[in-house]
């Protein structure tokens, strides 16, 4: 799924970030490629813009950029034990 | 005295230059809590310990390959300069990512120190860094530094003399994965048994580069005969790291290492005391700020909000200084025997720089505003929030930094578009700030509003005056972008910084600097220009008129009332006849159909130097042109009795909209790429401003 499918106080791990060579340096400077766990912090009227935290940075991402980003979505363990 | 010169690197927002300021004492340098304040490099230099400290501040970079203009600003200072030492800066809260830029500096092989900056947060979240044992790692001085509390300063100073001192740094103990062990093993046994040599760098060191694919390496032994043998070799070992890494792109395999490395390293370094807390304060402010539906409108409260407390609380004092200039006026008028210099004194030098320095309150709490927002991390958010809708107008989420700032200056707005990769982006941003209104054009907003509004409105009014200024521009760059620059525009991906407590002295600092540059340029610029307008609308002098009329005002005997409308009547004849006039009566025609007469005319002409000296063109020209009644003595009621409604507004509109200041358009000319822009911009402006501002008077007349 892509990180633009996902919504606020989701989480998920980073699989595939496409061929984007300018995005890729961007993410990778902040710490984030392959295998980085995230969760979405917020995002803006009409979902133009998603805030997303990665390694304790917070990072603020445009929704065209987001949908270049494969992720798998993690289970939150709360909603879980909400379930039971 | 040895100098040891210093250069400051670091990612954004990690406190370079406070650090500076903190070491040095000084507080020339701007300091703000986003992402890109230090777009040139910076330089200060200060005495310590019998050396001359040289410090460069560099932009702040993410990493070095980066391409982004300040990212090669500090990409080549550090490849091609001469200098001593590297500082490198890390916010120690967030050391694995600032470790991604070290790590590419390490390669640098200089000397380096690395100042892990905020100790105090560190503190306050409950983390502690194990110093010795980054330093073990990473074989360079590491110190634990507060630029915010002091703390630590010394040290990093004796450290930096130290690493000066040094001969040669130690060697590093970073280890790469597994397989890049292996390989480099491998590699560097080999190298070692052919007893293989190149510059000071060790088989370890050479063999990494190997593998990492450094193109500069390669051209220093491509020709060697050792590369027969090494070929083989070196397609063994890169199948092997390409088969662990799933991955043939050395790009990818790079990021993935160092990332690794990283991670080790702040896992093996840093203890978390406190457990952590599900939520930080940034996040549950965030919550708030960002929040998808109020987020938009606590934005526009806030900006309405400091334009308020501008136009009010700025109001008071304004009227002590006007009395004050008016009362020294008159004292100093008093002193002067001599008519035509005291006319200079008076109605020159003390009308013109006073109109200016009566707009300094209003200046002083505009960029309290500004400075708290960028401070705080405030802006980021704000660039968050406006991204959609900047995005639609052809602009970018970034845009709004320079754009913000351009309502304090254009000048530093101009420089903060090298935030900007794409070139687009950039040259759209730049050719649009001059829509913001910077502060300089606050007094000719705050003059006209005050005469033609009752004081409730006029905070209103001003707010409105830069929304429609903003409207304009946002307007005018999707124009620009559908019709000149067309074309792919950047990624939006931008770190959102902690929220932070503004400091006292950061804001003090800021502002003081401001106010003093603005207090400066009034000493200095608005003084000159005030006292050539002041010649201009004096000479050449009319002996002609002036014994016409004494001759009249003579017959005319006791009738007071016929005196002193022959006394007007020859100060406008004497004004229209100047030089000045003369210019004013020239160019009129090119501005009548807006509804502005000579004076007006005059004041645009001259506000091409400096917005600041409309006002103060205004103040002599209608100073010396007192026709009205000699009870009326204030600019004010002046322009009331001499100007219309409608002219007023298409004079604001005017203002608003055409050429920015000379300083800020040559500033223009070397951000965008040469002066032929420049002239773009002129046209560009001056038709957008002549036809808005014949719209408003056609429709407000």
């Amino acid at each position: 799924m892509k990180l633009s499918e996902l919504n606020k106080g989701d989480h998920a791990i980073i699989t595939n970030i496409g061929n984007d060579e300018a995005l890729k340096g961007r993410l990778f400077s902040f710490g984030i490629t392959k295998g980085a766990a995230i969760s979405i912090e917020a995002c803006s009227l009409g979902r133009q813009t998603v805030e997303i935290l990665a390694d304790d940075t917070l990072i603020g991402l445009r929704m065209s950029e987001a949908q270049k980003i494969e992720v798998e979505m993690q289970i939150d363990e709360k909603m879980l034990e909400e379930k039971k | 005295m040895d100098t040891i010169k210093v250069v400051l690197a670091g990612q954004p927002n990690v406190g370079k230059s406070m650090l500076i300021n903190t070491m040095s004492g000084s507080n020339s340098l701007k300091v703000g809590n986003f992402s890109g304040v230090t777009v040139e490099k910076t330089e200060v230099s200060f005495h310590h310990d019998s050396h001359t400290l040289e410090m460069v501040d560099l932009p702040g970079t993410y990493s070095i390959g980066g391409f982004t203009q300040e990212e090669k600003v500090a990409h080549n200072y550090l490849l091609n300069e001469e200098y001593d030492v590297i500082v490198n800066v890390l916010d120690s809260t967030h050391l694995q990512r600032n470790l991604l830029l070290t790590l590419e500096l390490l390669k640098l092989n200089k000397k380096m120190v690395l100042a892990l900056n905020m100790a105090d947060e560190l503190k306050k979240e409950g983390l502690e860094i194990d110093v010795k044992q980054i330093e073990a790692i990473v074989g360079v001085p590491v110190v634990l530094v507060s630029a915010n509390s002091g703390e630590g300063v010394e040290e990093l100073l004796h450290a930096i003399h130290e690493s000066f001192d040094s001969k040669r740094r130690r060697s590093s103990n970073i280890v790469y994965s597994e397989v890049f062990e292996e390989e480099i093993f491998e590699l560097s046994s080999f190298l070692e048994a052919k007893g293989f040599k190149l510059r000071d760098l060790s088989s370890r060191e050479i063999a990494l580069r190997i593998l990492l694919e450094d193109k500069h390496l390669y051209e220093e032994i491509h020709t060697h005969p050792i590369m027969i043998e090494l070929q083989p070799r070196i397609v063994a070992a890169l199948e092997h790291i390409y088969t662990h890494h799933e991955t043939k792109n050395m790009v990818d395999i790079k990021a993935n290492e160092y990332i690794a490395i990283a991670r080790g390293i702040r896992m093996e370094t840093v203890k978390s005391k406190k457990k952590k807390e599900l939520k930080n304060r940034t996040q549950k402010i965030d919550a708030i700020l960002l929040n998808k539906f109020i987020g938009i409108p606590i934005f526009l409260f806030m900006m309405w909000g400091l334009f308020q407390l501008t136009f009010e609380i700025g109001s008071i004092p304004m009227e002590w200084i006007d009395a004050a200039i008016g009362a020294y006026g008159d004292w100093i008028g008093s002193l002067i025997p001599h008519d035509a210099t005291r006319s200079l004194v008076v109605d020159g030098i003390i009308a013109g720089v006073g109109a200016v320095l009566l707009f300094l309150p209003n200046i002083i709490i505009l960029y309290i505003g500004i400075t708290l927002l960028e401070t705080t991390g405030y802006m980021s958010r704000v660039a968050f929030l406006l991204d959609g809708f900047f995005h639609k107008f052809g602009l970018h989420g970034k845009s709004f930094i320079p754009l913000v700032t351009g309502f304090g200056c254009s000048v530093p707005a101009y420089m903060s578009t090298r935030t900007l990769k794409s070139e687009k982006d950039r040259l759209i941003t730049l050719f649009i700030i001059g829509f913001m209104s910077c502060g300089a054009k606050m007094p000719v907003y705050v003059l006209f509003v005050g005469v033609f509004f009752s004081p409730q409105e006029a905070g209103n009014i001003l707010f409105l005056i830069y929304i429609a200024g903003a409207f304009l521009g946002l307007i005018m760059a999707k124009a620009l972008r559908l019709f000149v620059f067309k074309g792919e525009a950047e990624p939006f991906v931008m770190e959102m910084p902690k929220y932070r407590m503004p400091s006292f002295s950061l804001v003090w600092h800021t502002v003081y600097n401001k106010a003093r540059s603005y207090l400066k340029k009034a000493g200095t610029f608005i003084l000159a220009a005030s006292m050539l307008i002041w010649f201009a609308s004096t000479y050449p002098q009319q002996p002609l008129f002036e014994s016409e009329f004494s001759a009249k005002i003579e017959a005319a005997g006791d009738n007071a009332v016929l005196v002193k409308s022959l006394e007007n009547e020859l100060k406008l004849k004497k004004l229209e006849n100047s030089y000045l006039g003369q210019i004013g009566k020239a160019t009129e025609p090119i501005f009548e159909p807006l509804g502005f007469d000579w004076r007006m005319t005059v004041a645009l002409e001259t506000g091409l130097a400096a917005k600041e000296v409309v006002v103060s063109t205004l103040g002599v020209l209608y100073a010396i042109g007192d026709e009205v009644d000699e009870g009326t003595v204030s600019l004010q009621e002046q322009l009331r009795a001499n100007i219309s409604f409608a002219s007023a507004m298409a004079f604001i509109v005017f203002v608003m909209i055409y050429l920015p200041c000379l300083a800020a358009s040559m500033v223009f000319a070397k951000e965008a790429g040469g002066y032929k822009y420049l002239a773009y911009l002129f046209v560009f402006t001056t038709l957008t401003a002549w036809i808005l501002s014949f719209i408003t008077y056609r429709v407000l007349v």
